[in-house]
């Protein structure tokens, strides 16, 4: 991950290019109620072999996100802007065919909802055929061998005779895996996950996260997993990336960022929901309001009506200037947008743990 | 002895699933339950349908709830959860077992019978948009139940109505908006509005923040925690989070396949799970701590929920348990008190003493994929 304060030109980069790298990327919607801008000056990077997790509450903008990697914006009414640099090729100006011929193989995507991604009138084991034959020219019958040892990998039992099953004949958590069945058949560099466990209980949760784990150690892809639940990516991501209206407020290693937070609406998410060895004697600290329009964003910090310390930012900086995104003292690559200082931080959550979600942070914000 | 303790000693005195309930402190709980069931006909034929099995949705379970008390119930997708939420609220008719609420027996009270006992005993819906009616506006919505009892505050119905939802946190000022206009989580506040209308005894909260977002839902826990503090209500709190549930429950009963498989006080349920389900349920809550991932043991269980149509023989955990034996599969486990538990800490397993969850050092991986 190289550290970003602003976009910047591809030549500029000294060290080798990152395998992805998305700079300032904007996905708007024009509607009849306005420009909907739903993300809004992304950038990241991803090395294979590497999980980054993007986190943020519904509407935040994950999902566009996801499909402006795929190139699933093309040919609607979302503008689309920025650059998108895979392996040296960039995918925000790539046609439609250039981009047909590498969604399936080179860039792979799982979805919240399998039931939208299967269809129900085929057979489990000819989609997954179905999805390799598209990348290879291969025979009926060796495509469907390959779509068996797909459902072995993911754990199917009896992959030979669930192959021939419906969509419907698989319980919630089958589903899933036969979708990362389908996802993989390509073995695909670039893994993107959108909520890939959101429907499911935690124990199959658990089982698919730990497969996604194996599976990419397996084969060395990168993964983008999306998801709005911190506990995930603590499990599965190297890096985590927060958005909040469509911007990234906080970025960093997962390490950093879950132990080490320093952004408040971060510290919001971490302190809002009870923890399982936490004090029940104590009342959550939830984040008030609630999240923003992304047609009429705040001024400012977007996070201001929200935010708890927008008292300690001295001449109403937080309603009047947008914090840019800048490299926390002390930090390699890790990244906050928020005009706190330093001392005003430290101060704030004074005499707690090091990870930041001290008792002082949580009366400080009432 | 507190009376949660008491409360458990005369629930193990009690033969599960007999539905007769022999001891005396069962005129002390708000709710009793005995042996409730809830089977739903699966009919085949399109003219003449034919019953060809049951959905055994809940199978005989067994709780209570005392005054001001808060139960939770925890467990995966279809285990029974809101059918045992719509059992007690008669909302659905049990299949069989008794529910007696405030010690009047209402396990067969005819719908018109029902509305007087459901002035005290309430619901909370999971879904915030369907739950509310998109053409009342606020004001009717929180008014109707007053309206439907025959209840007229001094106040007045409008005033009454502005009162509550000045007490859930809206303004008083929203009374002639509809629900389309109100965030998820305000949406959640009018059905809790609503629910307090008649000052119930009791409120079966059915998943109330699942579908809210992350930043709404510590909003909405707080202010079910404060009601029940300020008024005294007791909750069934149903919930598939398990740290929501340990936040806001003093006991939590564990489903499994329309089974109650552990009730405990939360700090024994928490600390020292006994049924291998609790186990592993427990240890597949991701923790948003880089720290706790490392340290924490792993039980990955093989597959999904088998079906409730037809469940397992015995105990109906055995499919995906790593410690069953020969006699899971012919003898069903009864809920009984585990050994050395001085708080009433009921089990429905034939081998529950093992290690606490930190206590165990390996991991259990039953999942054929990852091996
Ligand atoms: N009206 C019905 N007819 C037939 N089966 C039903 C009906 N309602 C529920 N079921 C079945 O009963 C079982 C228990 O359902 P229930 O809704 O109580 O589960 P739950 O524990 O609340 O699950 P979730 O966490 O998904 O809300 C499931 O198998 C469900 O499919
Ligand atoms: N096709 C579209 N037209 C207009 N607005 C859209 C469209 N797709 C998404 N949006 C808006 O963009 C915002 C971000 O959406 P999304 O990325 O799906 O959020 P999430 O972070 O929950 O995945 C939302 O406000 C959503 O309503
Ligand atoms: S910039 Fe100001 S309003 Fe925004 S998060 Fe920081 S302190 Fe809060
Ligand atoms: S009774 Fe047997 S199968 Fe059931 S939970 Fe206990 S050990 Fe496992
Ligand atoms: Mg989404
Ligand atoms: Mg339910």
């Amino acid at each position: 991950m190289s550290v970003q304060t602003s976009p910047q030109p591809a030549d500029v980069t000294p060290a080798p290019a990152p395998f992805l790298d998305v700079r300032d990327l904007k996905v708007h919607f024009p509607t009849e109620d306005g420009l909907v801008k739903s993300v809004d000056g992304v950038s990241f990077t991803l090395e294979k072999g590497r999980t980054l997790g993007i986190v943020g509450e519904s509407g935040s903008g994950k999902s566009v996100t996801s499909l402006a990697l795929l190139g699933l914006h093309k040919g609607t009414r979302a503008q689309v802007s920025g650059e998108i640099w895979l392996e040296g090729r960039e995918l925000v100006a790539l046609p439609e065919a250039g981009m047909r011929a590498l969604r399936g193989r080179t860039v792979s995507m799982i979805f919240q909802d399998p039931l939208s991604a299967l269809h129900p009138f085929f057979t489990v084991g000819s989609q997954i055929a179905e999805a390799y034959r598209v990348h290879h020219k291969v025979s009926r019958k060796e495509a469907r061998g390959r779509a068996v040892d797909m459902l072995k990998r993911v754990g199917i039992p009896q992959p030979e005779r669930r192959v021939r099953d419906y969509p419907h004949q698989f319980s919630g958590g089958m589903r899933q895996r036969a979708m990362i069945a389908m996802s993989l058949v390509c073995d695909p560099e670039l893994l993107i996950a959108d909520e890939p466990t959101t429907a499911l209980d935690v124990t199959v949760q658990a089982q698919i996260l730990d497969l996604i784990r194996d599976l990419q150690e397996e084969f060395g892809s990168a993964v983008v997993i999306i998801t709005h639940d911190l506990g995930v990516v603590a499990d599965v991501a190297d890096d985590i990336l927060v958005m909040y209206g469509g911007r990234r407020i906080e970025y960093g290693t997962t390490r950093d960022v879950l132990k080490d937070p320093q952004h408040p609406y971060t510290w919001g998410l971490l302190q809002s929901m009870p923890h399982l060895s936490g004090d029940v004697g104590e009342r959550l600290n939830p984040i008030p309001g609630s999240p923003p329009s992304l047609i009429n964003l705040p001024d400012g910090c977007a996070f201001h009506p929200r935010c708890g310390y927008k008292g300690w930012v001295p001449q109403g900086r937080c309603t009047a200037e947008r914090p840019e995104l800048r490299l926390v003292s002390g930090g390699e690559r890790h990244l906050a947008a928020c005009h706190l200082s330093d001392d005003a931080k430290q101060e704030i959550r004074g005499g707690d743990g090091p990870d930041g979600r001290g008792a002082a942070a949580a009366r400080a914000a009432q | 002895m507190t009376a949660a303790d008491e409360r458990e000693h005369a629930v193990s005195t009690t033969e599960p699933g007999t539905g007769q309930s022999t001891d005396r402190l069962a005129a002390e709980n708000l709710l009793e339950v005995r042996g409730l069931q809830k089977h739903f006909p699966l009919r085949q034929g399109i003219l003449f349908q034919r019953q060809i099995g049951a959905v055994r949705a809940v199978d005989g379970i067994d709780f209570s709830v005392g005054p001001g008390e808060s139960l939770g119930l925890v467990g995966e997708s279809g285990c029974g959860k809101s059918t045992t939420g719509r059992l007690i609220t008669r909302l659905l008719e049990p299949t069989g077992g008794s529910v007696v609420f405030d010690g009047e027996d209402i396990t067969h009270r005819s719908p018109g019978r029902m509305q007087e006992a459901r002035r005290d005993l309430q619901m909370i819906f999971q879904d915030p948009y369907s739950s509310l009616n998109p053409r009342h506006t606020v004001g009717t919505i929180v008014e109707t139940p007053m309206r439907l009892n025959g209840i007229n505050p001094p106040q007045g119905h409008k005033k009454r109505a502005q009162e509550l939802l000045e007490t859930v946190g809206l303004n008083p000022e929203h009374y002639n908006r509809y629900p389309n206009e109100f965030s998820g989580g305000q949406r959640q506040r009018i059905g809790i509005a609503r629910a307090l209308a008649l000052r119930p005894k009791l409120i079966v909260a059915d998943e109330p923040v699942s579908a809210l977002d992350v930043s709404i839902q510590a909003q909405v826990v707080n202010l079910l925690q404060d009601l029940q503090r300020e008024f005294g209500i007791a909750f069934v709190f149903i919930a598939h989070d398990l740290a929501v549930v340990r936040h806001f429950s003093e006991r939590v009963a564990v489903m499994y396949l329309g089974k109650i498989v552990e009730v405990a006080e939360r700090e024994s349920l928490y600390t020292r799970p006994r049924h291998p389900y609790t186990h592993a349920l427990l240890s597949a809550v991701p923790e948003a701590d880089p720290d706790a991932v490392e340290r924490r043991e792993r039980i990955r269980l093989a597959g999904d929920v088998p079906s409730p149509i037809d469940p397992p023989s015995g105990c109906r955990f055995r499919t995906r348990c790593w410690k069953a034996q020969d006699k899971c599969a012919t003898v069903e486990p009864p809920l009984t008190r585990a050994e050395g538990s001085p708080t009433g800490h009921l089990t429905a397993c034939h081998y529950p003493e093992e290690p606490t969850v930190t206590a165990r050092e390996e991991d259990i991986v039953l999942d054929p994929a990852l091996g």
